[in-house]
């Protein structure tokens, strides 16, 4: 319960942070008040249709990814089992850069995450395939390397494909993600997704707890391992890929976040689901407040920050679990 | 009262019969050890009841959804599995998981009967520590305490004394024999036939995919038995301390 | 940097090759330095321009027959001005390998054409004039002046200039006032700051330019945050590109539409904006009108 208190505490305090940090040098109380009360001024506009949507889509993207994070852990019982490590991210930006290059995402605004969660479905579906129940960090990861580098290599086609002069410059976006300038446009058309996907992903708990003891014994237990791994494919699709199909791919969120707070509570894997979803909305939050804050007028990418934190520690992570690959 | 009814369990991998009609009984009372060689079908013939392979013929326990089931029986496997660094008393909560609705946190009763599990197992003393840091055969007593912790009227545990020292096999032996003596049953295979001898009721001797005999320890560990299906000479003998099995020699 | 990126084209040329066109560039070469010695100057014959800013100055003063091929973007309705005139040529793509095998006797190209195809032209003996992107309206006469003078074309060039620049002194005399405050906004939240061609159109057409409010001089950034404070009168985007990019994404966002009393121009600044051509007087009369439509709604 503590945890859980200094969590929000914290999201809470990031989101207002988040709020007040931006290229406009107004008083954190002055913009907070046009928040709240439409003044006329586009200090308002700036507040509500700019930076609002933007801390909105760090907290949802952050939850989603850690959340997925520590459910696919918890199922594979593999710390080393992250959406962005293992491919169902870039999956992910490859069906969004798909649905927006050929035109669909202009067809309906529905299109662009559905053509994500469409990808990250094959791809997280492939993934625990190929790793098979119990999710050897051999074959995890080098399932990942194998999605990731087909995914990566497929988008930086499309865009340098389109008649667009400006696509192939945003390879960078899709590979390491950003929240630059994103509207409640991307807000509303990921949120649908988002939410059914955290839906489905905070029922997990129980199953996943039993999973401590191994699929034979969590199956006794009265788990439907089945239902459980239909509910984890779909629900991570859903979250991450509409994540990704608004802010790119951004990694290692739900490899740190969960790896941290595991501790802290007591490394039951279902107390680790909101743990991580508030963690990941922290983790998120701050690193875009970190990008806007170093270097205010480069849009320095979401990924470079989580990978200067997330790099050692998924080297740390796999000397640990180094034994697994003899 | 019947708490395992299997009738013509069958089991085939190809067209290979792994468990060829077995059928069984256990009572409330009965503490029996499944016995028999290495490959035998005893891992196969508890999945199966369970239904947690699919078979052919019929297992009262297979035929339940899988949330009663899980009232009815508790399955130790013989894997070890503990995914993560959690507490001993976290991991022997998770035999509560069958009985919690969902999303609810144990209750006083809950956390009595985890408690009596842990000190059956004589685990109060470890209780705070982290389960994946503990020895082989602690973490193997966490998990049978987590194995009562579930509470049911039949435990089927897969080789639950492998890897623990005399003191703890003899202790789990006398739990398990406890537990039956309470009106429970119990289904444990066995490598241990001495221990097996002395503190089971009844022994189900398997090979081959089929029961071979059936029965209290003294019927079944015969001396043709054994050369049948262990290909080993042994003896047996019941004495003032109860009764002696030691295996002497291979044929 | 104008939101325009031309399509490049790596050329590698094989040694063999390479070895076997040396010798007549050789030859090339000699003949070209013969014919560029003062007094016996003469018209270049067949002249190629591998850039979309030298192929519009060449199509306005080149005589018939003298200008052979232009570059592919010449033909593109989207970028460029004179897409009727330039479709009468065949294109080329900007390569060295296929200039080369047009045999050009000069090559007008931009000072951000590839260095590469550049230097492996002139290492092939054929001359390349390099026009530097126009900043200024004052650069157009200029421009105009070094292609009169590349082309042997100076008197067409002279007469032309005197018409830009009559054309610009009435501008420059017909300043109205008030001067709405507009901003451009390109493609990444570019814009372009009062030093540069975009600028002076704004200028000469009776805007008020908000990006030197925000310190931007020549081209540069200016966050969606600040464009929304600056609060503009309007606001001109830039063109719409083909296909779909993130980097428009600040064109459509929500924040410019939520913005009380500012007007969005959309897709303004397209061809007549590129290149320091007479051209550029279209840009300014287009812009002039969206002025006096403000004034009267």
């Amino acid at each position: 319960m503590k945890v859980a208190l200094i969590l929000i505490a914290l999201c809470a305090g990031l989101f207002t942070l988040s709020l007040v940090t931006g290229f406009t040098p107004v008083s954190a109380q002055h913009s907070l008040a046009a928040l709240l009360r439409d003044d006329g001024t586009p200090l308002t506009v700036v507040m509500r249709e700019i930076r609002l949507p933007r801390a909105l889509l760090a907290v949802m993207i952050g939850a989603s990814l850690g959340l997925a994070g520590a459910a696919m852990q918890g199922y594979l019982r593999n710390p080393l089992a992250e959406p962005g490590l293992i491919g169902v991210s870039a999956a992910a930006g490859l069906g969004a850069v798909l649905t927006l290059q050929t035109g669909v995402a202009a067809a309906f605004a529905l299109a662009l995450p559905l053509g994500a969660l469409t990808s990250a479905l094959l791809a997280v579906g492939l993934i625990l395939a190929l790793a098979g129940p119990r999710g050897s960090s051999l074959t995890l990861i080098l399932a990942g390397i194998a999605v990731s580098a087909l995914a990566s290599a497929l988008t930086s086609l499309v865009l340098n494909l389109s008649p667009n002069p400006f696509a192939a410059a945003e390879i960078v976006f899709w590979m390491l993600g950003s929240l630059a300038d994103r509207s409640f446009n991307h807000v509303w058309i990921a949120l649908p997704f988002m939410a059914l996907g955290w839906v489905l992903l905070a029922g997990l708990g129980r199953g996943l707890d039993a999973l401590t003891l191994g699929e034979d014994a969590a199956a006794a237990l009265g788990i439907n391992l089945n239902r459980l791994r239909l509910a984890l494919v779909i629900g991570t699709a859903a979250s991450v890929g509409a994540a990704t199909a608004v802010a790119g791919a951004i990694g290692f969120v739900g490899l740190v976040v969960p790896h941290v707070l595991r501790r802290f509570v007591g490394a039951r894997p279902s107390a680790l689901l909101w743990a991580s979803a508030l963690g990941g909305a922290a983790m998120v939050l701050a690193a875009d407040i970190a990008v806007r804050l170093l270097l205010p007028d480069r849009d320095l990418k979401l990924g470079v920050l989580m990978a200067l934190v997330g790099a050692p520690l998924f080297l740390h992570l796999i000397y640990k679990t180094r034994a697994e690959f003899r | 009262m019947s708490l395992l009814t299997l009738s013509d369990l069958t089991l085939m991998r190809a067209t290979r019969p792994v468990l060829s009609n077995i059928n069984i009984t256990i009572k409330a009372g009965e503490f029996v050890g499944l016995i028999g060689p290495n490959g035998a079908g005893k891992t196969t013939l508890m999945r199966a009841a369970l239904g947690l392979l699919p078979s052919q013929g019929a297992s009262n326990l297979a035929r339940l959804p899988a949330p009663l089931r899980a009232k009815a029986c508790a399955w130790l496997p013989q894997q070890r599995d503990i995914a993560w660094p959690v507490s001993v008393e976290t991991l022997v909560a998770l035999g509560r998981i069958p009985h919690l609705p969902r999303g609810q946190r144990p209750s006083t009763a809950d956390q009595a009967i985890i408690d009596a599990s842990l000190g059956r197992m004589g685990l109060h003393p470890l209780r705070t520590r982290i389960a994946t840091a503990l020895s082989g055969g602690e973490q193997a007593r966490a998990l049978i305490a987590r194995a009562l912790a579930q509470d049911t009227p039949l435990l089927m545990a897969d080789e639950p004394i492998a890897g623990l020292d005399p003191a703890g096999q003899i202790d789990t032996m006398k739990v398990f024999a406890d537990l039956a003596a309470n009106g429970r049953a119990v289904l444990a295979s066995l490598h241990d036939l001495g221990l097996a001898a002395r503190h089971c009721n009844r022994l189900l001797l398997l090979d081959h995919g089929r029961l071979v005999a059936d029965g209290p320890p003294h019927a079944v560990l015969t001396e043709h038995n054994m050369r049948q299906v262990f290909g080993v000479t042994a003896h047996f003998e019941t004495t003032p301390n109860g009764p002696v099995f030691q295996p002497l020699d291979t044929l | 940097m104008a939101p325009r990126i031309a399509p490049r084209i790596l050329v590698s040329v094989p040694i063999s090759n390479h070895i076997k066109h040396s010798a007549r560039a050789l030859v090339c070469a000699l003949t070209l330095q013969l014919m560029l010695l003062p007094g016996i100057a003469r018209a270049q014959e067949r002249v190629v321009s591998i850039n979309l800013c030298t192929d519009q100055l060449a199509l306005m003063l080149a005589a018939p027959g003298q200008l052979a091929s232009v570059s592919r973007l010449a033909h593109d309705p989207d970028s460029s001005a004179m897409v009727a005139q330039a479709r009468a040529l065949p294109t080329n793509g900007s390569g060295a390998e296929e200039v080369f095998l047009l045999r050009p006797d000069l090559v007008l190209a931009g000072t951000y054409t590839d260095p590469a195809t550049v230097s492996m032209l002139r290492s092939l003996g054929i001359p390349v004039e390099l026009f530097a992107p126009a900043t200024a309206i004052s650069d157009v006469p200029k421009r105009m002046a070094q292609m009169g003078r590349a082309l042997n074309r100076s008197a067409q060039a002279d007469q032309m200039i005197a018409q830009f620049n009559a054309a610009i002194a009435r501008l420059e005399g017909d300043q109205a006032s008030p001067r709405p405050r507009a901003a451009l906004s390109y493609v990444n939240s570019y814009s372009s700051g009062p030093g540069s061609l975009a600028g002076d159109i704004l200028r000469l057409a009776g805007f008020d330019n908000v990006a030197a409010e925000a310190g931007l001089q020549n081209v540069g950034k200016i966050p969606l945050e600040t464009l929304v404070m600056l609060h503009p009168d309007v606001i001109i985007l830039g063109r719409n590109y083909p296909g779909t990019a993130r980097a428009e994404d600040n064109l459509s966002h929500p924040a410019l539409a939520a913005l009380n009393g500012t007007v969005i121009a959309p897709e303004l600044t397209d061809k007549d904006w590129i290149c320091g051509t007479p051209v550029v007087l279209n840009a300014i009369n287009a812009m002039r009108d969206l002025r006096l439509r403000l004034e009267n709604s």
